[in-house]
Protein backbone atom coordinates (compact mmCIF):
# COMPACT_ATOMS: atom_id res chain seq x y z
CA UNK A 1 0.00 0.00 0.00
CA UNK A 2 1.30 3.14 -1.17
CA UNK A 3 -0.53 5.66 0.73
CA UNK A 4 -3.16 5.09 3.66
CA UNK A 5 -6.25 6.15 1.69
CA UNK A 6 -9.38 7.46 3.46
CA UNK A 7 -12.20 5.96 1.86
CA UNK A 8 -14.70 8.41 2.97
CA UNK A 9 -14.09 11.76 2.28
CA UNK A 10 -17.10 13.29 4.76
CA UNK A 11 -15.30 15.15 7.91
CA UNK A 12 -18.46 14.11 10.67
CA UNK A 13 -17.58 10.74 12.31
CA UNK A 14 -20.96 8.62 11.82
CA UNK A 15 -22.20 8.04 15.39
CA UNK A 16 -22.81 4.29 15.18
CA UNK A 17 -23.10 3.68 18.67
CA UNK A 18 -26.31 6.32 18.47
CA UNK A 19 -27.72 4.24 15.66
CA UNK A 20 -27.12 0.17 17.33
CA UNK A 21 -29.08 2.46 20.07
CA UNK A 22 -31.79 2.93 17.26
CA UNK A 23 -31.94 -0.68 16.00
CA UNK A 24 -31.58 -2.21 19.32
CA UNK A 25 -34.91 0.30 20.47
CA UNK A 26 -36.76 -0.55 17.31
CA UNK A 27 -36.49 -4.57 17.53
CA UNK A 28 -37.55 -4.46 20.58
CA UNK A 29 -40.79 -2.83 20.07
CA UNK A 30 -40.99 -4.81 16.96
CA UNK A 31 -41.40 -7.81 19.08
CA UNK A 32 -43.19 -5.53 21.98
CA UNK A 33 -45.96 -4.99 18.66
CA UNK A 34 -45.82 -8.89 17.63
CA UNK A 35 -47.05 -9.86 21.38
CA UNK A 36 -49.56 -7.18 21.52
CA UNK A 37 -53.07 -7.65 21.06
CA UNK A 38 -54.00 -4.63 18.29
CA UNK A 39 -55.54 -5.31 15.57
CA UNK A 40 -53.33 -7.58 12.49
CA UNK A 41 -53.81 -4.18 9.95
CA UNK A 42 -52.23 -1.97 12.46
CA UNK A 43 -49.72 -4.50 13.49
CA UNK A 44 -48.80 -5.32 9.87
CA UNK A 45 -48.13 -1.60 9.16
CA UNK A 46 -46.37 -0.63 12.41
CA UNK A 47 -43.60 -3.96 11.62
CA UNK A 48 -43.19 -2.99 7.98
CA UNK A 49 -42.90 0.70 8.82
CA UNK A 50 -40.58 -0.52 11.61
CA UNK A 51 -38.47 -3.26 10.09
CA UNK A 52 -37.79 -0.34 6.39
CA UNK A 53 -36.39 1.84 9.10
CA UNK A 54 -34.22 -0.48 10.44
CA UNK A 55 -33.05 -1.62 7.05
CA UNK A 56 -32.79 2.04 5.66
CA UNK A 57 -30.66 2.88 8.85
CA UNK A 58 -28.10 0.06 7.81
CA UNK A 59 -27.68 0.91 4.80
CA UNK A 60 -27.63 4.97 5.45
CA UNK A 61 -25.14 4.53 7.81
CA UNK A 62 -23.61 1.31 8.08
CA UNK A 63 -23.54 1.06 4.25
CA UNK A 64 -22.25 4.50 3.69
CA UNK A 65 -25.04 5.11 1.08
CA UNK A 66 -26.03 8.52 2.93
CA UNK A 67 -22.62 9.81 1.98
CA UNK A 68 -22.12 8.40 -1.07
CA UNK A 69 -23.40 9.95 -4.72
CA UNK A 70 -27.38 10.11 -5.00
CA UNK A 71 -27.27 7.41 -7.71
CA UNK A 72 -25.60 4.92 -5.91
CA UNK A 73 -29.07 5.09 -3.78
CA UNK A 74 -30.84 4.92 -7.02
CA UNK A 75 -29.02 1.66 -7.68
CA UNK A 76 -29.84 0.67 -4.10
CA UNK A 77 -33.34 1.09 -4.36
CA UNK A 78 -34.24 -0.22 -7.52
CA UNK A 79 -34.30 -3.71 -5.72
CA UNK A 80 -36.89 -2.45 -3.82
CA UNK A 81 -39.16 -1.15 -6.77
CA UNK A 82 -39.01 -4.08 -8.99
CA UNK A 83 -40.23 -6.37 -6.20
CA UNK A 84 -43.12 -4.14 -5.70
CA UNK A 85 -43.74 -4.45 -9.65
CA UNK A 86 -43.55 -8.56 -9.02
CA UNK A 87 -45.84 -8.69 -5.93
CA UNK A 88 -48.29 -6.24 -8.03
CA UNK A 89 -48.41 -8.01 -11.22
CA UNK A 90 -48.57 -11.59 -9.73
CA UNK A 91 -51.64 -10.93 -7.52
CA UNK A 92 -53.84 -11.47 -10.27
CA UNK A 93 -52.92 -15.12 -10.68
CA UNK A 94 -53.09 -16.03 -7.14
CA UNK A 95 -56.22 -18.11 -6.58
CA UNK B 1 -5.83 -2.62 -8.13
CA UNK B 2 -3.77 0.65 -7.13
CA UNK B 3 -2.68 0.45 -10.93
CA UNK B 4 -5.95 0.29 -12.06
CA UNK B 5 -6.91 3.85 -9.63
CA UNK B 6 -3.94 5.22 -11.30
CA UNK B 7 -4.84 4.48 -14.75
CA UNK B 8 -8.72 5.88 -14.59
CA UNK B 9 -7.75 8.71 -12.24
CA UNK B 10 -6.68 10.79 -15.64
CA UNK B 11 -9.87 9.93 -17.46
CA UNK B 12 -12.57 11.87 -18.10
CA UNK B 13 -15.62 12.18 -16.44
CA UNK B 14 -17.76 9.96 -18.34
CA UNK B 15 -15.36 6.92 -17.63
CA UNK B 16 -15.26 7.66 -13.86
CA UNK B 17 -17.48 5.14 -11.44
CA UNK B 18 -19.73 6.42 -9.02
CA UNK B 19 -17.00 5.57 -6.23
CA UNK B 20 -13.89 6.62 -8.16
CA UNK B 21 -11.99 5.94 -4.59
CA UNK B 22 -12.91 2.54 -4.59
CA UNK B 23 -13.74 0.75 -7.87
CA UNK B 24 -14.81 -2.52 -5.78
CA UNK B 25 -17.07 -0.77 -4.08
CA UNK B 26 -19.66 0.06 -7.23
CA UNK B 27 -19.08 -3.72 -8.33
CA UNK B 28 -20.01 -5.22 -4.61
CA UNK B 29 -23.54 -2.17 -5.17
CA UNK B 30 -24.53 -3.68 -7.66
CA UNK B 31 -23.97 -7.50 -6.76
CA UNK B 32 -25.73 -6.33 -3.62
CA UNK B 33 -28.46 -4.96 -5.68
CA UNK B 34 -28.68 -8.10 -7.61
CA UNK B 35 -28.79 -10.55 -4.24
CA UNK B 36 -31.64 -8.57 -2.77
CA UNK B 37 -33.67 -8.95 -6.36
CA UNK B 38 -32.93 -12.82 -5.46
CA UNK B 39 -34.36 -12.73 -1.66
CA UNK B 40 -37.13 -10.12 -2.45
CA UNK B 41 -38.34 -12.74 -5.24
CA UNK B 42 -38.34 -15.57 -2.68
CA UNK B 43 -39.99 -13.08 -0.47
CA UNK B 44 -42.11 -11.93 -2.52
CA UNK B 45 -42.97 -15.45 -3.78
CA UNK B 46 -43.79 -16.16 0.09
CA UNK B 47 -46.01 -13.54 0.62
CA UNK B 48 -48.68 -14.71 -2.32
CA UNK B 49 -47.91 -18.03 -1.38
CA UNK B 50 -49.07 -17.15 2.51
CA UNK B 51 -52.01 -14.88 0.98
CA UNK B 52 -53.53 -17.30 -1.68
CA UNK B 53 -53.40 -19.81 0.76
CA UNK B 54 -57.06 -20.25 2.73
CA UNK B 55 -55.04 -21.72 6.12
CA UNK B 56 -51.87 -20.27 7.45
CA UNK B 57 -50.34 -21.71 10.98
CA UNK B 58 -49.09 -18.27 13.08
CA UNK B 59 -45.47 -17.98 12.64
CA UNK B 60 -45.51 -16.28 16.18
CA UNK B 61 -46.87 -19.18 17.63
CA UNK B 62 -44.79 -22.24 15.61
CA UNK B 63 -41.68 -20.59 15.04
CA UNK B 64 -41.28 -19.05 18.40
CA UNK B 65 -39.91 -15.53 18.26
CA UNK B 66 -37.61 -14.97 20.91
CA UNK B 67 -34.39 -16.84 20.22
CA UNK B 68 -34.94 -15.07 16.46
CA UNK B 69 -35.24 -11.95 17.83
CA UNK B 70 -31.71 -12.62 19.66
CA UNK B 71 -30.33 -13.18 16.47
CA UNK B 72 -31.65 -10.53 15.06
CA UNK B 73 -29.62 -8.67 17.77
CA UNK B 74 -26.78 -11.02 17.38
CA UNK B 75 -26.40 -9.50 13.45
CA UNK B 76 -27.36 -6.11 14.69
CA UNK B 77 -24.50 -6.34 17.06
CA UNK B 78 -22.27 -7.62 14.66
CA UNK B 79 -22.75 -5.00 11.48
CA UNK B 80 -21.93 -2.13 14.53
CA UNK B 81 -18.43 -4.19 15.33
CA UNK B 82 -17.96 -4.75 11.36
CA UNK B 83 -18.41 -0.87 10.59
CA UNK B 84 -16.29 -0.48 14.14
CA UNK B 85 -13.58 -2.47 12.20
CA UNK B 86 -13.24 -0.40 9.44
CA UNK B 87 -13.41 2.65 10.79
CA UNK B 88 -9.97 1.11 12.96
CA UNK B 89 -7.79 0.21 9.86
CA UNK B 90 -8.85 3.52 8.13
CA UNK B 91 -7.28 5.28 10.83
CA UNK B 92 -4.30 3.02 10.76
CA UNK B 93 -5.61 1.03 13.93
CA UNK B 94 -4.58 -2.12 13.07
CA UNK B 95 -5.25 -3.63 16.40
CA UNK B 96 -9.26 -2.77 16.67
CA UNK B 97 -9.54 -3.53 13.28
CA UNK B 98 -8.74 -7.14 14.34
CA UNK B 99 -10.69 -6.89 17.42
CA UNK B 100 -13.91 -5.77 15.74
CA UNK B 101 -13.53 -8.17 12.84
CA UNK B 102 -13.10 -11.32 15.38
CA UNK B 103 -16.31 -9.65 17.01
CA UNK B 104 -18.02 -9.91 13.62
CA UNK B 105 -16.53 -13.19 12.84
CA UNK B 106 -18.05 -14.69 16.03
CA UNK B 107 -21.42 -13.20 15.65
CA UNK B 108 -21.66 -14.31 12.75
CA UNK B 109 -20.76 -18.39 13.92
CA UNK B 110 -22.88 -17.18 17.02
CA UNK B 111 -26.16 -16.44 14.84
CA UNK B 112 -25.20 -19.52 12.72
CA UNK B 113 -25.23 -21.84 15.53
CA UNK B 114 -28.92 -20.54 16.78
CA UNK B 115 -29.69 -21.07 13.39
CA UNK B 116 -28.75 -24.54 13.24
CA UNK B 117 -30.46 -25.62 17.30
CA UNK B 118 -33.39 -23.35 15.60
CA UNK B 119 -33.88 -25.58 12.39
CA UNK B 120 -33.15 -29.28 14.69
CA UNK B 121 -35.67 -28.24 17.23
CA UNK B 122 -38.17 -26.81 14.38
CA UNK B 123 -37.90 -30.03 12.38
CA UNK B 124 -37.53 -33.00 15.38
CA UNK B 125 -40.02 -31.57 17.45
CA UNK B 126 -42.13 -28.33 16.83
CA UNK B 127 -43.39 -29.00 12.97
CA UNK B 128 -44.31 -32.49 14.04
CA UNK B 129 -46.21 -31.53 17.00
CA UNK B 130 -48.34 -29.02 14.93
CA UNK B 131 -48.45 -31.25 12.00
CA UNK B 132 -47.14 -29.77 9.39
CA UNK B 133 -44.54 -31.03 7.17
CA UNK B 134 -42.96 -30.90 3.85
CA UNK B 135 -45.29 -32.33 2.01
CA UNK B 136 -48.86 -31.61 3.72
CA UNK B 137 -48.17 -27.49 3.71
CA UNK B 138 -46.05 -25.00 2.09
CA UNK B 139 -45.19 -22.74 5.55
CA UNK B 140 -42.43 -25.56 5.95
CA UNK B 141 -40.77 -25.29 2.40
CA UNK B 142 -41.32 -21.64 2.70
CA UNK B 143 -39.64 -21.36 5.66
CA UNK B 144 -36.44 -23.63 5.79
CA UNK B 145 -35.62 -21.84 1.41
CA UNK B 146 -35.86 -18.76 2.83
CA UNK B 147 -34.20 -19.12 6.07
CA UNK B 148 -31.52 -21.46 4.56
CA UNK B 149 -31.11 -18.92 1.73
CA UNK B 150 -30.09 -16.24 4.07
CA UNK B 151 -28.28 -18.88 6.52
CA UNK B 152 -26.11 -19.27 3.29
CA UNK B 153 -25.59 -15.79 2.76
CA UNK B 154 -24.36 -15.64 6.32
CA UNK B 155 -21.63 -18.67 6.42
CA UNK B 156 -20.41 -17.35 2.81
CA UNK B 157 -20.04 -13.81 4.59
CA UNK B 158 -18.04 -15.49 7.89
CA UNK B 159 -15.97 -17.27 5.30
CA UNK B 160 -15.33 -13.80 3.61
CA UNK B 161 -14.49 -12.09 7.24
CA UNK B 162 -12.11 -14.59 7.49
CA UNK B 163 -10.50 -14.44 4.49
CA UNK B 164 -10.29 -10.61 4.63
CA UNK B 165 -9.12 -10.49 8.53
CA UNK B 166 -5.88 -13.34 6.98
CA UNK B 167 -5.27 -10.83 3.69
CA UNK B 168 -4.59 -7.63 6.34
CA UNK B 169 -3.18 -9.43 8.96
CA UNK B 170 -0.57 -10.27 6.15
CA UNK B 171 -0.34 -7.02 4.48
CA UNK B 172 -1.77 -8.09 1.62
CA UNK B 173 -5.50 -6.38 1.77
CA UNK B 174 -6.41 -2.52 3.10
CA UNK B 175 -9.53 -0.54 3.90
CA UNK B 176 -10.84 -1.09 0.51
CA UNK B 177 -11.47 -4.50 1.15
CA UNK B 178 -12.71 -4.27 4.67
CA UNK B 179 -14.89 -1.46 3.35
CA UNK B 180 -16.58 -4.27 0.66
CA UNK B 181 -16.73 -7.01 2.50
CA UNK B 182 -18.46 -4.29 5.23
CA UNK B 183 -20.91 -3.57 2.66
CA UNK B 184 -21.60 -7.49 1.98
CA UNK B 185 -22.19 -7.98 5.69
CA UNK B 186 -24.24 -5.05 6.65
CA UNK B 187 -26.33 -6.53 3.42
CA UNK B 188 -27.20 -10.00 5.05
CA UNK B 189 -27.75 -8.20 8.08
CA UNK B 190 -30.48 -5.91 6.34
CA UNK B 191 -32.06 -9.22 5.15
CA UNK B 192 -32.09 -10.82 8.27
CA UNK B 193 -34.46 -7.68 9.39
CA UNK B 194 -36.64 -8.35 6.48
CA UNK B 195 -36.89 -11.99 7.10
CA UNK B 196 -37.13 -11.54 11.06
CA UNK B 197 -40.41 -9.02 10.70
CA UNK B 198 -42.14 -11.13 7.04
CA UNK B 199 -41.78 -14.57 8.25
CA UNK B 200 -41.70 -14.45 12.02
CA UNK B 201 -43.84 -11.69 13.26
CA UNK B 202 -46.29 -10.74 10.36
Amino acid sequence: MATPVIAEAHAHQTNYMGVFWWLLGLTIAEVAVAYSPVPKLIMVILLVGMAFTKAAMVALYFMHLKYERSTLMLIALTPLILCVFLALMLLPDIS
Amino acid sequence: MSEAVAMHSAADAVETPLTPENWGKLGMWIFLAADAMSFGCLIVGYALLRHASAQWPNPAHTLGINLTAFMTFLLIVSSVTMVLSLSAIQRGDKRNFKKFLLYTILGGLTFLGCQAYEWTHLITERLPEAGISFTTHLFATTFFVLTGFHGMHVTGGVIYNTCVLAAVSRGRYGPKHVEIAGLYWHFVDLVWILIFTFVYLI
